[in-house]
């Protein structure tokens, strides 16, 4: 990325973190990309009063995805416009984060069926997974906020090398879902 | 069309085995005159302007105070500018297609719901075509609104109108194969995982019919 | 597909060149297209944009500012609804059926229910506070569409406040739903035989007070874009639709009352006792965007005057059932909010699981497997804010929809929108297809 790639791990580097997390944070822009009722709850955030999303300054909600770090898809996401999801996501620059907000963008929801994909994570890699149907405005807002701080401890260069090593490792051995013990075992 | 019963292992092993019950239920036939309110007068008018009615109307059902006429599908463009233009039915509120599987030779059925906004009249035209030979004539020419229902007709059940500016997928991607509301096109969910489980899809759990 | 690449200026097609523009580089584009000669230029308004009210891809052929040809493709957002309520019973198909159109979640369910009702021969014994509620519910529904159909409009042609406003309005509204039935959006309260539950207590003054505050903070946005010279200039005479195309088209809601004729299904063919309630049918006769819009404001003053008349009609009924007395249809608990601000029925489950084998065989028979609808198939239509919603059903007897159609309005509605636009510019474009209001979950179901 710059620099603060190059920079080796220490105090110069966790400082650097910090403070290029809370940039980021901070000043994070979301992509329109509204499918469905989720939509509407997403500008209930944006635009009512009560609910707004303007204090954390991201109100702007911009049109081009160019000049947006944050895509919230909300809403079913079809067949026909997965392939127009991931070029929205592609012609994002990095670095960018993906909310799923609701049932259908996280899992397909109570859609099971051949017209949706069953969750957005078959086709862009998500960060924050939000629940509801639609989640309610306050929820998005505490989506956000774990997403802010989840950006606020992001790591860079070298340890950020280190967290993806160690994140894909316990990728690798973790157990399928099927084979975990639920509640009943 | 005939029931096998609401039990009967049909492929998942369910246990309370009714299986030898078979209900037939009796199909509508044609509704006897006088069919009551506006009804007797529509079917009049359209007898009187188009004097081969009982060629083109097959049978005319009146049910839940609602009319529906049976249309050759050969004679459903004359019928419908008739009934456009005569009887002042301007308005079509769409196709509408249903696939009866069972109904050999008349499997794919297109329903069109007709408004009349002079009179407040409501009407319904059905058309039956085979599985092997799935086409209608359009009736673009005659309400224009029904360009993009035909088409998702077309892209749900595979009814071919002929005559319709550029019949082409229009709910489903282009290139999709297949067409989905048909009842031999599965629904195509997955397997929900929990931890320990799976849930079938709701077209493979076991089912109360 | 291997070799695309987002950031590349253009490339080559079957279909031609293809330039792909991102902001700040339109010198670039107008130099390499003034080099081919070519004057026409196929732009699309793809899916994902902030003024197509959703996922809707608008293919434009202009020459200049000029559209020559306008073309809409749907599907973006189709999710087969229908056919997975094939799958389902009646009563858990008013939840499939509440997330097509979801602006006017009520109305969706509502015209299912209506239909449901017919095909059951039970219209007549829903039961009169049932029948109220839904009234009222769906006048307050239209409140929060045209809400956000106002707001949203206003915002793609440029005057953000109004959004501000109507999503204030829309959250009054929205607190009221969430009241009545738990859930702001998609409530699914409108079920087969009557409503979910009842009101709870207190609801009908905390709606009383509602209404006197919605009819106050109307005034905003009225005193903002009517008579405002900017707001005229860029609706009127845009979007033209006269009867003829309305009617060869089959539009029907707000358009069809823009060209003056006072067609409102809720006059013309009355459900749901509306024959019972003293309102207006709003019409314009400019044909144009100006036009629907005012028909969109005055219609948010009639609906609160039957929601005032409902609301009357609701206090005479008090202690009245909102199910349908038949046992073999109705949902077997009553539902109301309990304490703990969860809806239960203790009581119910007291019977059922100590008292009576019975009672609990019948639950559980009504729950899991539901109501049986005698054969037939039946054309319920009601007037929800974008036009006539229709709900075909098909049933065989069954504890299943055999198929389920909705004719919904918008997708009528968006067909007219090549007859609006073409030759006109393109900014005009984004006013019309905002004047038709179209929802995009209705139109792909």
């Amino acid at each position: 990325m710059g620099l603060e790639e190059k920079i080796p791990s220490g105090f110069v580097l966790t400082t650097v973190e910090k403070l290029a997390g809370y940039m980021r944070k901070n000043s994070l822009w979301p992509a329109t990309f509204g499918l469905a009722c989720c939509a509407i709850e997403m500008m209930a955030v944006g635009s009512a009063a009560r609910y707004d999303i303007s204090r954390f300054g991201m109100e702007v909600f911009r049109a081009s995805p160019r000049q947006a770090d944050l895509m919230i898809v909300a809403g079913r996401v079809s067949n026909k416009m997965a392939p127009v999801l991931r070029q929205i996501y592609d012609q994002m620059a990095a670095p960018k984060w993906v909310i799923a907000m609701g049932a259908c963008a996280s899992s397909g929801g109570m859609f099971n069926n051949y017209a949706i994909v069953q969750g957005v994570d078959h086709v862009v890699p998500v960060d924050i997974y939000l629940p509801g149907c639609p989640p309610r405005p306050e929820m998005l807002l505490d989506a956000i906020l774990k997403l802010h701080s989840k950006i606020y401890d992001e790591k860079l260069g070298s340890n950020r090398a280190e967290i993806i090593r160690e994140v894909e490792l316990a990728a690798m051995n973790a157990k399928p879902t099927i084979e975990m013990k639920g509640l009943l075992a | 069309m005939s029931d096998q019963g609401m039990f009967g292992a049909r492929g998942t092993g369910d246990t309370s085995g009714y299986g030898g019950l078979v209900r037939t239920a009796a199909s509508t036939g044609s509704s006897e005159r006088p069919y009551g309110s506006y009804f007797d007068e529509v079917a009049d008018d359209l007898e009187r302007a188009y004097p081969l009615f009982s060629e083109a109307i097959e049978r005319v059902v009146v049910d839940r105070d609602e009319l529906t006429l049976h249309v050759k599908r050969e004679k459903l463009v004359e019928v419908s500018m008739i009934l456009r233009d005569t009887l002042k039915f301007e308005m079509c509120m769409g196709v509408s297609g249903v696939h009866y599987p069972s109904d050999s030779g008349r499997e794919l059925h297109a329903v069109y719901p007709l408004l009349s906004l002079t009179n407040n009249r409501r009407i319904r035209l059905e058309v039956s075509v085979p599985d092997t030979d799935a086409h209608i004539p359009s009736v673009v020419e005659v309400w224009a609104g029904n360009n993009w229902h035909e088409r998702e007709t077309f892209d749900m059940f595979g009814i071919i109108f002929d005559g319709h500016p550029g019949l082409t997928r229009i709910l489903m991607p282009d290139d999709w194969q297949g067409h989905p509301q048909r009842k031999d096109y599965a629904l195509g969910g997955i397997p929900v995982e929990y931890k320990g489980a799976t849930t079938p899809p709701p077209n493979e759990r076991r089912n109360y019919k | 597909m291997s070799d695309f690449d987002p950031y590349a200026p253009s490339r080559d097609t079957t279909e031609g060149t293809v330039y792909s523009v991102t902001g700040g580089d339109w010198d670039s584009l107008v130099q390499e297209i003034g080099s081919t000669k070519e004057e026409r230029v196929v732009v699309n308004m793809g899916p994902q944009h902030p003024s197509t009210h959703g996922v809707l891809r608008l293919v434009l052929e202009l020459e200049g500012e000029t559209v020559t040809e306008a073309r809409c493709g749907i599907g973006y957002l189709h999710t087969g609804i229908e056919k997975n309520m094939e799958y389902r019973s009646w009563t858990q198909g008013t939840t499939f059926v509440t997330r097509m159109d979801y602006l006017g979640p009520l109305f969706n369910e509502t015209a299912y229910c209506l239909a449901i009702e017919k095909l059951l021969g039970i219209t007549q014994d829903v039961p009169e506070r049932a029948t109220v509620i839904r009234v009222m519910m769906m006048e307050l529904n239209r409140i929060s569409s045209h809400m956000v159909a106002l707001g949203t409009g206003a915002l793609e042609l440029g005057a953000i406040s109004p959004m501000f406003f109507a999503f204030r309005e829309r959250e009054t509204v929205l607190d009221i739903f969430e009241m009545v039935s738990g859930l702001r959006m998609n409530m699914a309260y409108v079920r087969p035989g009557g409503v979910q539950q009842d009101l709870p207590a207190g609801a009908i003054p905390k709606i009383r007070e509602s209404v006197k505050t919605l009819r106050k903070n109307f005034k905003d946005n009225t005193t903002l874009l009517v008579g405002n010279s900017i707001w005229m200039k860029r609706t009127q005479g845009i979007g033209y639709l006269d009867l003829a195309g309305c009617t060869t088209l089959g539009i029907t809601g707000p358009v069809l009352r823009s060209t003056g004729l006072p067609w409102d299904l809720r006059k013309m063919a009355p459900y749901c006792g509306y024959e019972d309630y003293d309102f207006d049918v709003i019409t314009a006769d400019t044909c144009d965007v100006y036009g629907r819009f005012l028909i969109r404001m005055n219609e948010l003053e009639q609906s609160l005057r039957i929601i005032e008349q409902a609301l009357d009609k609701l206090e005479k009924l008090e202690g009245a059932p909102v199910m349908v007395a038949d046992k073999k249809i109705a949902w077997p608990a009553q539902l109301s909010v309990g304490g703990d601000g969860m809806g239960n029925s203790l009581n119910h489950i007291r019977e059922i699981m100590g008292t009576s084998m019975e009672s609990l065989i019948h639950h559980f028979k009504l729950v899991t497997e539901g109501f049986r609808v005698p054969a037939g198939q039946v054309y319920a239509a009601i007037e929800s804010p974008r036009g006539e919603l229709g709900a075909h059903v098909v049933s065989d007897g069954g504890t299943h929809p055999y198929r389920m159609h909705f004719r919904e309005p918008s997708f009528n509605n968006l067909q007219a929108t090549s007859a609006m636009s073409e030759g006109g510019m393109i900014a005009d474009i984004i006013g019309a297809v905002a004047s038709i209001d179209p929802v995009m979950g209705g139109v792909d179901r």
